[in-house]
């Protein structure tokens, strides 16, 4: 044996992996996430570059989506059916809740195909299956930040300016959106590979929940006595929470705010123990 | 010396059979059934609490498997189709789980069937091999230090910066392998059986298997090549039905191997327990391969025409039957499907079939193959209605073009199929 190979072997020291049937809180294997967290990197910088390519617009499709949606929006709610707004012009309002709104729309679709699109990988070799679907939700992340670049010069034009004192809060929300939206791909993706019902569920579930979410109406429009279960849809309190924070409109954190981010976590918490639980068998079912 | 794998009492349990339900139906009534109930099972499913009958087809993959490997040591794992090697080896380098018992690994896995796992057409070779060293699990570091090497190992040079759609699938497959090549595990698991690419591509790996064992790292190799084995390998360990049998140096192994009448040997025949329940009425008997002479052959000559036969036996009449084989490449791509009662004529005749046994026999005339290794897989339904046996592999067999169109020139001709075309050369001016 050479020297040059003996260096090598002993520059880094093998380190010993126990391969067992994974049981309870152990399974989350935290650690190798940590160990792997430059292929999300890579990941996210592969989807975002491949999105594009061979487009003729390229990246002005990001915003282009949005931006559309928008004017779609405020010609039937703000022009024809004239929704309140407390007071905020309606581009921006509705454009406001379609930030977050988008980033919880490709978690969903993406997120919840993520491992059936990748089992080459996952049929091939190890790595945290958790991977997939974070990355794809991270990916959505490129998306909103160049939709919010628009959103700061939309309210530059309309001079709406934002809520100074609240503004801080912002990026709690945007953690909560991430959240909410793992939390359901984290659930989606899972189920997908035993069941691809969820391809063909993903379209309506997509429509269906945009509008019951407070993206094209406020939910002050909501009587009372239907807050509360209102609320039971977490995207309800991300986007709420979203405008509060940017524009100051809304009662604020309240009741169903609180009761929102509480099924966001909970999506969430057992979305990961149950894509954990799944995760032994994916290679073997997919 | 330490131990590089330790592996105790390990155990996979497959669940067989999920598909078999989707050609149940018969009756309008059970789809309609079905259908009101499928919300009820799919609420059970994610619970866990599917259905009882659904969890009997189990399948023991592999079970209480044990064995240590020094590092350093190069072990062959030989047994025939469904014996459990793969599963083996996709436990250790942990695609998936074991259902019981422990594996310690001491250092990382690397495989050459990760060839190529990730590469998106649409990126550069440059940014395919940063993608895949990631994937792989190198750092961006390790990957910074050794891209020169994996450039010139692959051959690609100035293209390293066009997008790999472009590229030939010579280039595209230098690149991949460069970059397993480079991965540079403590324990490689080379899995010839599974391994893509053409000849020469897989004389690369066997070469590159040997240059890794020579450095001193642990390599476990699996393969139907009895010779590549002996000569790779000073040990050998032989599973039979997910477990292990026999453990000894390589000479011995392999002839224990090739005597207890396991060995592919252009016959293959199911035992009693090898058949799925759900297959009844029909039970297949024996798949054969047979030479001109009428003699079982494990090699034929691509200049003579061969005759695959399946031999079944049905319990109970069975209406619109068919038998079928597929055959596939060593690379997985299909060859061709065909049917015993294809023809229209057959089917009249053949369609209904009293209970009884059966031979279905087809012959493949001469010069239809290329060189290599091909597999015969099995299959009888009645279209629409149900699948009542498959088996994809069920026999594998070796091709030998001596005397083929074209081997007067020693060059790997790239297909599938080699036929000997109706040339006709005319000076034309």
């Amino acid at each position: 044996m050479t020297d040059d190979i003996m260096t090598e072997i002993t520059k880094h020291e093998p380190t010993t992996v126990y391969i067992k049937p994974s049981t309870g809180l152990a399974a989350l294997n935290l650690r190798d996430l940590w160990i792997y967290r430059e292929l999300v990197f890579f990941m996210v910088w592969r989807d975002v570059k491949v999105k594009y390519k061979q487009t003729l617009l390229g990246m002005a499709w990001a915003v282009i989506q949005p931006v559309l949606t928008m004017l779609v929006f405020t010609f039937v709610f703000g022009e024809v059916a004239k929704v309140p707004t407390d007071g905020i012009p309606y581009p921006i309002f509705s454009f406001a809740a379609l930030l977050p709104w988008g980033l919880f729309e490709v978690a969903l679709n993406q997120g919840s195909r993520s491992l059936v699109a990748h089992n080459n990988m996952v049929t091939k070799i190890y790595f945290p299956r958790l991977i997939l679907p974070i990355s794809s939700v991270f990916a959505g992340l490129v998306d909103f930040l160049i939709a919010f670049v628009i959103l700061i010069g939309l309210m530059l034009y309309y001079r709406v300016a934002p809520a100074y004192d609240l503004l801080w809060t912002l990026p709690l929300f945007i953690l909560l959106a991430i959240v909410t939206a793992l939390g359901v791909a984290l659930w989606l993706s899972a189920i997908n590979v035993k069941y691809r019902d969820v391809n063909q569920a993903l379209p309506f579930l997509t429509r269906f929940w945009l509008f019951i979410t407070p993206i094209a109406y406020s939910s002050s429009v909501i009587s009372e006595k239907w807050q509360i279960l209102y609320a039971l849809n977490p995207m309800a309190g991300v986007v709420d929470g979203f405008r509060w924070a940017l524009l100051g409109s809304g009662n604020g954190p309240d009741i169903t705010l609180w009761v929102s981010a509480t099924i966001s976590v909970l999506i969430f918490i057992s979305g990961l123990f149950y894509f954990r639980s799944m995760e032994k068998t994916f290679a073997d079912t997919i | 010396m330490t131990t590089a794998i330790r592996v105790s009492n390990l155990g996979k349990r497959y669940q067989i059979g999920a598909a078999e339900t989707k050609f149940r139906y018969n009756m309008l009534r059970d789809v309609l059934v079905d259908t009101v109930y499928a919300p009820v099972r799919l609420a059970k499913a994610l619970v866990g609490k599917s259905d009882r009958r659904s969890n009997q087809n189990f399948v023991w993959a592999l079970k209480d498997v044990s064995f240590d490997l020094e590092e350093g040591k190069v072990l062959g794992i030989v047994g025939r189709n469904g014996a459990g090697k793969s599963t083996l080896l996709k436990i250790l380098s942990r695609v998936t789980e074991p259902t019981e018992g422990t594996v310690t690994v001491r250092g990382r896995v690397g495989s050459l069937l990760e060839v190529g796992t990730g590469f998106h057409p649409e990126l550069t070779g440059r940014e395919n091999i940063y993608m895949n060293g990631a994937i792989l699990g190198m750092k961006r570091s390790e990957i910074d230090s050794k891209f020169d090497e994996m450039v010139d190992f692959s051959e690609v040079g100035q293209f390293i910066d066009t997008p790999v759609k472009r590229y030939s699938s010579g280039m595209y497959l230098r690149l991949a392998f460069a970059v397993a090549a480079h991965l540079e595990p403590e324990i490689l698991v080379v899995d010839e059986v599974l391994a893509v690419g053409d000849a020469e591509f897989q004389r690369k790996c066997l070469g590159k298997m040997s240059d890794v064992a020579q450095q001193g790292r642990t390599v476990l190799f699996v393969s139907h090549n009895m010779s590549a084995i002996l000569r790779l390998t000073q040990e050998a360990i032989v599973l039979k039905k997910g477990q292990l049998i026999k453990r000894a140096p390589t000479p011995e192994a392999v002839d224990y191997y090739l005597a207890s009448g396991q060995a592919e040997s252009g016959e293959r025949v199911w035992e009693a327990d090898e058949i799925p329940a759900a297959s009844a009425p029909f039970k297949p008997r024996a798949i054969r391969i047979r030479e001109r002479s009428g003699k079982i052959v494990d090699t034929v000559r691509s200049t003579e025409p061969v005759t695959f036969e399946f031999e079944y036996q049905l319990d109970a009449p069975l209406t619109g039957l068919r038998v079928g084989m597929y055959l596939n490449t060593m690379r997985g791509e299909y060859v061709f499907t065909a049917f015993d009662t294809d023809d229209a004529k057959q089917y009249e005749q053949f369609g209904a079939r009293p209970p009884g046994r059966y031979v279905s026999r087809c012959e493949i005339p001469a010069d239809f193959f290329n060189e290599g290794r091909y597999y015969l897989g099995v299959n009888a339904s009645s279209f629409g209605v149900k699948r009542y046996f498959m088996d994809e592999n069920a026999l594998s067999f070796n091709m030998d073009i001596s005397g083929a169109p074209g081997t007067q020139w020693p060059e790997v001709r790239q297909g599938p199929i080699r036929p000997r075309l109706n040339w006709k050369i005319e000076k034309i001016d």
